[in-house]
């Protein structure tokens, strides 16, 4: 596509060229492109999950320009690459909101970054779209959250767990990345199981650094932990590209999900794109779709995606559809506001409703987190998850958890 | 005595085969919708099956182990085999059409292995015979008593016979008679494993009456399980210190015995690890695939070896006897290293598969150690054993230490003392690269590999004693025992922690670590 600018020559040549291409409305030639952030990390040990999400981004901008744009505007996206550094978030994030002066960002993986974040978006008064699930606790006028809260991942996991079809687990190991989002999940998840009679006995919860590639020690713990007479499960929190050498323990010290499951917040089809999935079979994630979700729009979704990557071999996971979520309530949003000043738009995207690949009508709630089904997956031999379990509404999230005390006065 | 239980199991089995075909129908019948609900009754149907002595049930349940049970609209299930696709009930040919799979969960697959133990379990192939008895182990039910004393009976293989003693006493522990479940419990205490101790803990909430029984067993097992988990333990720190050894022995030679403070060590490192990458991608679909891993070998120390050489002549070479700029030089030439593989490879990480004697586990005397771990403690004393008779016995190692020794005398004497800091240095980079070979195995070939041993290798390095390939040894395996050792009390993160006060404590009171060099040497 020819390089608009704002000059008339510029003008009358970008009218030209639209004229010339039929494909590419002449609205185009108006005003200056709409800016989208794109806040992800492209290097360093998030790089095996965010990578997806900046294609996706891109994808969905492609697209929407080939539908004409925003407003009569041409959308243009700025790639940075915070490179899992989380201090260095803040700073590519003060760059995209001074700098190059976006209009909306979409971006972040893990809770630290967004928590590294979130004061410059709230300074600059920018608009973040967060598209991963995690921990709660947490609200911004400028920021929307596009993937689970723990109500929405973590506890009817668990509960599918302690359920007949999850084997009635009696223990359970809470295994994480040290870092705000297990630690939070888990606090959370340990109240939870507290509440339903459990001992502190029975549960164990350990954490590792973010890479961390010497599993032995605490696979060998797990099963220790396991041969208590009672059903175990794990409950893996565990982030980035740790879940690989993990994933190849649980393989070679023989853990198969019929004796000990384990269920993972962060582990989607991507991630599994990298490893050898036979002796992972039966282990299950918990997310808000799945590839192999059976719905039209997802049919759509994994269509363009292919056309866009052109590899038909790259999967799609939850993160990428909360990303393609958000991107459509945003664009929905500035048609209805007729801006995409960030003042304008805010308010317009509560309440926007999409449907979404995961098949439900997803809505963008008051307290800025969306409605969304509840799937959980088990691992198949070919890299995709067989879905065993969703709930048939959309659940409404809840972003401060009712297991963490000091909410109480926050309840309403 | 022996032949009396024999010709007793024997005749009850018989008479089992004999009672079947009346009673089995209509437990095969009766059992087939099941296979067509919710999980829940999946896993019902296929335990009904497993106990149904129906010579259907097998070749049924297997199809639906290997997804190959299909199921139409209206329940209806099909059977698909090579030959073609029968209807699972009267076994008349079916066409398959729009039937699409029965699907599994965990549950339903626990209680498929359970069961085909208990169909299996007097199979003619010795290697599915083991399965099964393996397997039936799951399914804990008393009716697999009379089967696993038969077959017991008849077992000749050893390893078979302990597994079949196994899950025999896990079946009798199911038994509603006392007198039967104590043998079980009594059996069992005799057993050093995992499993037995989880199936006794679970037996004693369900009969409280022999809690004394099942305690006395527990503790029995418990005492044997206490030295094999130690004895697993310190296996786990001697891998993760021969993975500490591997990363530090190439520095051992660039820093102990050259003296230069090398920050681009690690990236050598990852570069071996990403050789691998490369030899497994050129041979992958020839003849020579299975042996990639082994011929990465060579290709890893030539590559970091020739980066190396490069290095050192093109700037290392400038700055000796200045150990900032050095320092701050590698520094930013690992940073380059590092961005140059992003850009060439991408940021994401790579895949380097295991060959398949790499994976699992190896059994030695009732431990359990994993293959891969086994393979690198092998490598990483065979990398040890390489460098330190390069530097004794050759001619290269001679000129080596003689340079080291005194540079000058040694030049006097014709040795090209500039060539001999080159090859040095692409020794210690080729160990390096070595080293990734190893490193790819157990953890992520990405750009930032290296980093993550970095700081590991110069702690085991300065703790064993600078310039002592003795004392990087000891350093590496102390470290890796003491974390691991550490890490169930304290946690992966604290323990790390707790390692690098000791060795600060400890570099305080020995500044030239464990293995400290005397003589003329230690001040060269």
């Amino acid at each position: 596509m020819t390089n608009f600018t704002l000059t008339r020559r510029g003008a009358i040549a970008g009218l030209g060229a639209a004229l010339a291409t039929p494909a590419i409305p002449s609205a185009f030639a108006q005003g200056a492109p709409i800016k989208v952030g794109v806040l992800h990390s492209l290097s360093g040990t998030m790089a095996i999950s965010e990578t997806a999400l900046r294609d996706t981004v891109l994808m969905m901008v492609e697209d929407q320009n080939r539908k004409g744009g925003l407003l009569g505007r041409r959308l243009q996206a700025v790639v940075v690459d915070p490179a899992s550094n989380w201090p260095l978030f803040a700073e590519k994030a003060r760059e995209l909101l001074q700098v190059a002066k976006v209009d909306v960002t979409f971006g972040c993986w893990t809770s630290v970054s967004r928590k590294s974040v979130l004061p410059v978006f709230e300074e600059l008064k920018g608009l973040l779209f967060y598209p991963v699930q995690y921990e709660g606790e947490e609200e911004s006028p400028n920021i929307f959250y596009t993937g689970a809260a723990p109500n929405q991942q973590a506890i009817p996991a668990v509960d599918y767990l302690l359920g007949p079809d999850g084997g009635n687990a009696k223990r359970i190991a809470l295994l994480g990345t040290d870092y705000v989002y297990p630690r939070t999940t888990n606090r959370i998840l340990r109240n939870y199981l507290l509440s339903k009679g459990f001992t502190a006995d029975d549960i164990m919860e350990e954490y590792t650094p973010f890479g961390h590639s010497d599993w032995q020690g605490i696979v060998s713990q797990v099963k220790r932990f396991a041969s208590a007479g009672k059903k175990t499960a794990i409950v893996s929190t565990i982030n980035g590209d740790a879940n690989v050498p993990f994933y190849r323990e649980l393989g070679n010290q023989g853990i198969k999900a019929e004796d000990i499951p384990c269920v993972a917040f962060s582990v989607g089809e991507e991630e599994l794109a990298g490893i050898d999935t036979k002796p992972l079979v039966g282990h299950l994630a918990a997310w808000n779709y799945f590839m192999s979700v059976k719905s039209q729009v997802n049919d759509q979704f994994l269509a363009m995606w292919r056309a866009y990557i052109k590899n038909p071999r790259r999967v799609t996971n939850d993160p990428m559809e909360a990303t393609y979520t958000g991107f459509k309530m945003w664009a929905q949003a500035v048609t209805a506001a007729g801006s995409a000043k960030v003042s304008d738009v805010i308010p317009k995207v509560i309440g926007q409703k999409v449907a979404t690949p995961s098949g439900y009508i997803e809505e963008m709630l008051p307290n800025h987190h969306l409605s969304k089904p509840v799937m959980i997956g088990e691992i198949q031999a070919n890299g995709q998850f067989n879905i065993v379990f969703k709930t048939p509404n959309a659940v409404p999230a809840e972003n401060w958890s009712p297991y963490i005390p000091e909410n109480a006065s926050r309840r309403r | 005595m022996k032949r009396l239980i024999f010709g007793f199991a024997l005749a009850l089995l018989l008479a089992a085969g004999s009672a079947a075909p009346a009673r089995a129908q209509d437990a095969f019948t009766a059992a087939l919708p099941g296979l067509a609900g919710g999980f829940g009754q999946i896993a019902e149907a296929v335990e009904k099956l497993g106990t149904s002595a129906d010579p259907r049930a097998l070749p049924l349940l297997q199809a639906l182990q290997e997804g190959r049970l299909l199921k139409r609209e209206d329940g209806t299930l099909l059977i698909q085999t090579d030959a073609g696709t029968t209807e699972a009930l009267t076994g008349r040919a079916a066409e398959p059409g729009d039937a699409e799979a029965v699907r599994v969960n965990n549950r339903v697959r626990g209680a498929l292995r359970g069961a085909l133990g208990s169909l299996q379990i007097l199979s003619t192939n010795p290697e599915e015979r083991l399965k099964a008895a393996e397997d039936v182990f799951r399914s804990r039910s008393a009716q697999n008593i009379a089967p696993l004393e038969a077959a017991l009976a008849r077992e000749t293989v050893p390893a078979i016979r302990t597994q079949l003693e196994l899950s025999l006493a896990a079946s009798r522990l199911a038994s509603p008679d006392n007198a039967v479940r104590l043998q079980g419990i009594n059996a069992l205490a005799e057993v050093t494993d995992q499993n037995a101790r989880a199936l006794l803990l679970e037996t004693k909430a369900q009969v409280p009456e022999l809690a004394r029984q099942i305690d006395a067993a527990v503790a029995k097992i418990e005492g044997r399980l206490k030295v094999r988990q130690m004895v697993e333990t310190f296996f786990q720190g001697l891998s993760l210190g021969s993975v500490l050894l591997l990363a530090a022995l190439g520095l051992a030679v660039t820093f102990g015995v050259m003296g230069v403070i090398n920050m681009a060590h690690g990236e050598m490192v990852m570069l071996g690890a990403y050789a691998t990458y490369m030899v497994q991608e050129a041979l992958h679909g020839t003849f020579l695939e299975p042996a990639a891993l082994p011929l990465a070998i060579p290709a890893a120390f030539l590559l970091a070896a020739a980066v190396g050489a490069v290095l050192e002549r093109g700037l290392i070479r400038y700055l000796y006897g200045r150990p900032l700029e050095t320092l701050l030089m590698t520094f930013g030439v690992g940073m380059i290293l590092q961005q140059a593989v992003r850009l060439i490879f991408g940021a994401q990480n790579r895949e380097v598969t295991s060959p398949a004697w790499m994976q699992g586990t190896l059994t030695l005397g009732g431990l359990s150690l994993t293959a891969n771990r086994v393979w690198i403690i092998v490598f990483g004393l065979l990398v040890l054993g390489l460098v330190v008779a390069a530097i004794r016995y050759t001619r290269f190692g001679l000129e080596m230490r003689a340079v080291v020794q005194n540079r000058r005398i040694a030049a006097t004497m014709g040795i090209r003392t500039g060539r001999v800091d080159a090859l040095t240095f692409a020794f210690g980079s080729g160990i390096a690269g070595m080293a990734g070979v190893a490193l790819s195995q157990i953890d992520n070939v990405s750009p930032n590999l290296g980093t993550g041993y970095i700081i590991d290798s110069f702690m085991v390095v300065v703790f064993g004693g600078v310039g002592s390939l003795a004392g990087t040894l000891v350093g590496a395996l102390t470290l890796g025992v003491l974390n691991k050792v550490m890490e169930p009390y304290a946690g992966a993160v604290l323990a790390k922690v707790v390692v690098l006060v000791g060795i600060m404590l400890f570099i305080q009171r020995r500044p030239r670590g464990m293995f400290a060099l005397k003589g003329r040497a230690a001040e060269a």
